[in-house]
């Protein structure tokens, strides 16, 4: 008897939503042996992660506040991985969007606030976008390799944000805290329902339906999954790839430096240290579990909500630190690559002597 | 009778060489952890597993590195200690990339979350304690040689073990037999297939042991370097060298060019710092990174296509002996 | 007639891959000193059984014996050990390295540290015993395919193989080095070799073996002496009926010209000149052929032609109009449509469907695009449609396209780009790899859009299929025009060869419309 490593011909839509689910929960289950060994009994972890989050009204909209950061950086991130271009940079477009607009309302201030806030956008949306593009670029005119230059961008942006907001932007009246004064109102995007979901919704809400539309319906978003799935064929088709890799990385740049305008303006209301707690990293994760969907990954970004609440909550109740999420975060990463196996190949059993044929060989079949 | 010569300075040299030699000496520590990371990324990409989990292997190597060595008293099993724990997570890539033919990309961003976390998370009861650490040990005759001896010659063993690690390996590739398969596996995983050579086993073996390397430069990091624990001490240096093997073009001794130079723009800049510069800190910081985006950028328009010929060939794609052309 | 022991004999072998049996039941046998070929078809699974003897595959089914003795290999260093050399299509030298780091390449034995100066005696030895010449310490990326094939076939004996698996070795030399193979065949046949040769071609089987084994479709169809029997009896064997060689060409009057360039020079992936001033033209109602050793530019050439390749120098012409490095949509908007040789790379996203890959050169046109928008109603209606005419066979127009067989990828393609009928259309190996119904379709596919008034460039490695299609004939060898045949036809294949190889012959030379040398 062996076993033997075949590719599947099909894959079923059942099986494309099962075995996530199923790495998921082996993914938890691993978290809580992990969780066990930390001293925490893993029932209670969990019990108090899902409490936290959507127990009650205000644990839900802290949710959905997470989220909201969560989807659009993961559509930004989705948008250049369906072409294969690897912009692990989103935390540092991220940082440049909000210095951006924080920029636009030290320098550029107005009474009126839909200006202010449209000059805010489109401001964090260019400082993002170029930021983005200039890996792009780099990439498209010299085959330089772009998971190392977004890297190396987000450290330097990291930096820039340090000086900024640890010299010339620092608030004098913060007694010494590296952030800058708050915003005026006029800078700030409306609250809902009396929580701190902010205007951002909207976008968490359009972006995904609007990038979903463009990839299915329009000659751009054909073009793009073609670029992602065969390079060649694309250029073979005509298709200008150099000019779409550095357009695809501006506008992810630019929708991940507007998510980080709405983190500031809607959420924190002012430009600190370490602002965004990794949303350009876990943006990745989402993006890569939602399998590159729009309509998943506002579902997988709420689920993350749900474990970045609860893990603020077991911080605070349980005295773990967040990095144990982001412990958790990379044992899911691993248990869904080790399920994507299972998606693409089967295992069949072989016996030695049997010369049963399943078929008869079709015509023009190769070998 | 010669060595006396030789250590009297002549008076107009002796301000130069007071800068620069200890700058230079700086480099080299300072590079040595990127050096280490380097090497064992070339020797991991060489069989054609791509693994971009270097900064969070150096972290938890330099976690377990401190821990053991804080608790057993002795530097050189922190050392053994991260060298082990590094191959604990080259395994799981190797598993995840080899076996289950998984995406090398995701899988390298996986380790390196799950190891920044894990590092911060356990090390955290070790935030600012230090150790004695690894003790400098000026070589005889070496030492003695100027500029040279000082800047090469008057450093802690690990660094003397990169060295011999950067010849071992120059000479590995090109005339041993195991040297020769590794190249094989990496260029043309199917031909060294079938000409008996283990594509698996090979695989597994260098991702572990590149991993392994890697731990050890995290350790550095801890044992030898600050001799403290830190979060996120790396500072992205696992990412430099991940461009760093790439401006190499895979050789080890570009490798070490490369790391020193890096350890130099480091040094440089903390010299700025501690000698009162007007340009801000965060600033300074920032030289390093554009260094690597200068450096990739200048290798890429230089090479063009011509850099896919170091490169090996099979470089993260998946094998699979029984697919049909 | 000899009675001893076979050197190898295979006994109802049966090999499944996804979905498919490319192997069923198959016996197989090789005796000292003969030349055994193994003749079927592209896709009659030849090279799977014996990749199946070298190790590479595990037999779902089956036993093999070797002098006698019932052995299962687990690998080709099994193979190996027990005397089966294989050098396969594909050579499996590494580029980047040297000729001798190939010739040790896993060789048992060898200690730590190399020892190069033995290792480069011992090459130079067996090189001399069996007249191949190599240089050992050259790069395998510096060697011509024929020399690669040497060192390949070097490494084999290297190891002391006793039976030699050659996989199509012709398909990539010209006729002189293939004169050198079969030279260096009865060779080793001499020195007591079992040969076991792979191939397509009856001319070639006929002329080299002393037995020959017919495979169709997976089963064994015959195996018969080689000297008691005939090219017409192999070819019924292989296909299953009786074959008509004969295409059915009409005479026709040249057009006008379509596409054209003149002293044409583009550079090939590594930067190296790949077309060195090349000039042809292809007209309506004709079909030229482009013949060559495969990687002499024919291909470069064709990319310069429709805007995939930057044309260093020289000019191309569509209609008249001067074309030279404009983008390839606007090559395709004036009906210049190229099917690439590479199916499932170049020309076809496998990943996505037959209709989103029908529409790949038209998805900016109407009716399928409007505005901004694609309509996928329209893009199902245009696939249906195309599928019918040519005759795809697919489950539906929403079956990823990777699931489809080799022939039917070749016929969607061909139907893509016929389907309103182009200028020109370039085609790359069109035929490679089908079966014989496949090869008969897409060529009066070609030849009735030739009737319609197109003009068709056609690349083949196929000399037989070229000088049967062509109107006119040109030869390429290392990125220069050899020269064109008016009358391919009449023309000895030998001198084919030599402009293959590089030698410039004028049609004068061969007397007009006789045919001597």
């Amino acid at each position: 008897m062996k076993l033997t490593i075949e590719p599947r011909l099909s894959s079923s839509w059942r099986l494309a939503v099962f075995i996530p689910l199923f790495s998921l929960a082996a993914a938890l289950f691993s978290g809580g042996v992990f969780l066990y060994f930390m001293g925490v009994s893993p029932f209670q972890a969990y019990r108090a992660i899902l409490t936290a989050s959507l127990g009650d009204a205000y644990g839900l909209s802290e949710t959905v506040v997470k989220a909201i950061p969560l989807t659009m950086t993961g559509i930004a991130v989705m948008l250049s991985f369906t072409m294969l271009i690897w912009n692990i940079g989103a935390e540092g477009q991220i940082f440049v969007g909000a210095i951006a607009a924080t920029a636009v309302v030290r320098f550029f201030y107005t009474d009126s606030r839909p200006v202010m806030l449209i000059m805010m956008f489109l401001a964090a949306g260019a400082a993002g976008g170029i930021w983005a593009a200039i890996a792009g670029f780099m990439r498209a005119k010299w085959s330089v390799n772009e998971i190392i230059t977004t890297l190396m961008l987000n450290y330097i942006a990291m930096n820039l944000l340090n000086y900024f907001v640890f010299g010339p932007w620092r608030d004098p009246s913060s007694l010494g805290f590296p952030m800058t004064p708050p915003f005026p109102d006029t800078a700030r995007l409306p609250v809902f329902w009396g929580t701190r979901i902010h205007g951002g919704l909207i976008l968490a809400i359009i972006l995904p339906l609007l990038f979903w539309l463009v990839l299915k319906f329009t000659r751009w978003g054909y073009e793009i999954r073609v670029m992602g799935e065969n390079p060649r064929a694309a250029g073979f088709a005509g298709m200008n790839y150099l000019r779409n890799v550095v357009l695809v990385m501006f506008i992810s740049g630019a929708i991940a430096g507007i998510a980080g305008m709405c983190e500031l303006s809607g959420l924190q209301g002012r430009l600190q240290h370490g602002f965004s707690g990794g949303y350009g990293f876990t943006a990745i994760i989402v993006a890569w579990l939602a399998r590159l969907h729009p309509f998943a990954i506002v579902l997988v970004s709420f689920l993350m909500g749900i474990l970045l609440v609860g893990g603020e909550t077991l911080q605070i109740v349980m005295r773990l630190p967040l990095s144990s999420i982001m412990v958790l975060q990379g044992m899911i990463l691993f248990f869904v690559l080790g399920g994507e196996f299972f998606r693409k190949y089967r295992i069949r059993s072989v016996k030695d002597d049997d010369a049963v044929p399943l078929q008869a060989a079709p015509s023009g079949e190769e070998k | 009778m010669t060595l006396s010569l030789f250590r009297r300075h002549r008076p107009e040299r002796r301000n130069n060489m007071e800068i620069i030699i200890p700058i230079l000496t700086a480099a080299v520590r300072s590079g040595t952890p990127i050096l280490y990371a380097t090497l064992g990324e070339i020797i991991t990409e060489k069989a054609g597993i791509l693994n971009l989990g270097l900064e969070g292997i150096m972290l938890v190597g330099a976690y377990t590195g401190f821990s053991v060595a804080y608790s057993s008293g002795s530097a050189w099993l922190g050392v053994g200690a991260a060298f082990l724990v590094g191959t604990l997570m080259g395994l799981i890539h190797a598993f995840i990339c080899v076996t289950l033919k998984g995406n090398q990309v995701v899988s390298g961003l996986a380790i390196t979350m799950f190891g920044t976390g894990a590092s911060s998370l356990l090390g955290r009861e070790f935030v600012g304690f230090t150790i004695p650490g690894l003790s400098r040990i000026p070589l005889p005759v070496l030492s003695d040689i100027p500029v040279i001896g000082p800047v090469f010659f008057n450093h802690d063993a690990l660094i003397y073990s990169s060295y011999i690690l950067v010849l071992f390996f120059c000479w590995f590739f090109t005339s041993t037999r195991p040297g020769l398969n590794l190249r094989a596996v990496g260029d043309n995983p199917r031909a060294a297939d079938a000409m008996g050579i283990s594509v698996t086993g090979t695989r597994y073996f260098y991702t572990l042991l590149g991993a392994g390397i890697v731990a050890v430069g995290g350790a550095y990091m801890s044992l030898a370097y600050t001799k403290m624990w830190g979060e996120l001490m790396t500072a992205g240096r696992g990412w430099i060298a991940v461009a760093l093997v790439i401006f190499a073009i895979w050789n080890p001794a570009r490798a070490a060019f490369g790391a020193y130079l890096f350890g130099g723009v480091e040094a440089f800049q903390l010299r700025l710092q501690t000698a009162g510069t007007t340009i801000p800190t965060p600033v300074l910081m920032m030289l390093p990174y554009l260094m690597t985006i200068g450096v990739l950028l200048f290798i890429s328009i230089k090479k063009g296509k011509g850099i896919l010929f170091g490169a090996p060939a099979s470089l993260g794609a998946p094998f699979f002996r029984e697919e049909r052309d | 007639m000899n009675t001893e022991q076979p050197l190898v004999h295979m006994e109802g072998i049966t090999k499944r891959f996804a979905g498919v049996t490319a192997n069923f039941g198959i016996n197989f046998e090789v005796r000292r000193g003969e030349v055994h070929a193994l003749l079927g078809e592209n896709g009659a699974g030849k090279s799977t059984l014996m990749n199946i003897l070298y190790g590479l595959y595990r037999p779902d089914g089956g036993k093999i014996f070797i002098s006698g003795k019932e052995i299962s290999f687990s690998s080709p260093g099994d193979a190996r050990k027990a005397g089966i050399g294989m050098v396969h299509q594909h050579f499996m030298l590494i580029q980047s390295q040297t000729v001798w780091e190939n010739m040790i390449l896993g060789l048992d034995g060898l200690p730590l540290v190399l020892p190069r100066r033995e290792i480069r005696e011992r090459i130079l030895g067996i090189s001399e015993q069996y007249g191949l010449q190599v240089d050992p310490d050259a790069y395998i990326w510096q060697l011509s395919i024929g020399e690669q094939q040497r060192v390949a076939i070097l490494q084999m004996l290297f190891r002391q193989a006793n039976i030699l698996i050659l996989d199509e070795p012709t398909a990539v030399l010209t006729p002189q080095e293939c004169e050198h193979l079969f030279e260096t065949v009865r060779q080793m046949t001499a020195e007591g070799h079992g040969i076991v040769f792979i191939s397509h071609k009856l001319d070639e089987v006929m002329g080299l073996s002393s037995r020959v084994t017919i495979l169709r479709r997976g089963k064994l169809a015959g195996t018969l002496d080689t000297s008691s029997t005939t090219k017409e009896r192999l070819a019924e064997l292989m296909v299953g009926k009786k074959m008509v060689f004969s295409i059915d060409k009409k005479e026709l009057a040249r057009g006008r010209p379509v596409l054209e360039c003149s002293s044409l020079h583009a550079l090939g992936d590594r930067g190296f000149p790949a077309v060195s001033g090349a000039s042809i033209s292809v007209h309506e109602h004709e079909i030229l052929g482009i013949a060559g050793v495969a990687g002499n530019g024919q291909q470069e050439l064709c990319e310069a032609m429709v805007g995939l390749r930057k044309a260093e120098s020289g000019s191309v012409r569509v209609k008249g109009e001067d074309m030279t490095n404009r983008a390839p949509k606007d090559f395709i908007d004036r009906g210049v449509h190229y099917i690439p040789a590479d199916r499932k790379g170049t020309g076809l996203v496998p990943n996505m469907k037959v209709s989103e890959n029908s529409i790949l050169k038209r998805y900016w046109k109407r009716p399928v695009s409007k505005g901004f928008f694609i309509k996928w109603n329209e893009v199902a209606a245009f696939a249906i449609k195309l599928v019918s005419q040519f005759s795809v066979s697919t489950p539906s127009v929403e079956t990823p396209v990777r699931n489809l067989s080799g022939g039917n990828l070749q016929k969607l393609m061909l139907g893509r780009e016929l389907s309103d009928d182009p200028a020109v259309v370039l085609a790359v190996h069109p035929t490679w790899g089908l079966d014989v119904a496949a090869t008969c379709f897409v060529r009066e596919q070609l030849l009735f859009h030739r009737e319609r008034g197109g003009a068709v460039l056609l690349v083949s490695e196929d000399l037989d299929e070229l000088i049967s299609m062509s109107d006119r004939l040109a030869v390429m060898c290392k990125g220069e025009i050899m020269g064109v045949l008016e009358r391919p036809a009449d023309v000895p294949v030998e001198s084919i060869g030599l402009m293959m190889a590089g030698t410039a012959i004028s049609e004068k030379t061969f007397g007009g419309e006789g045919s001597q040398e």
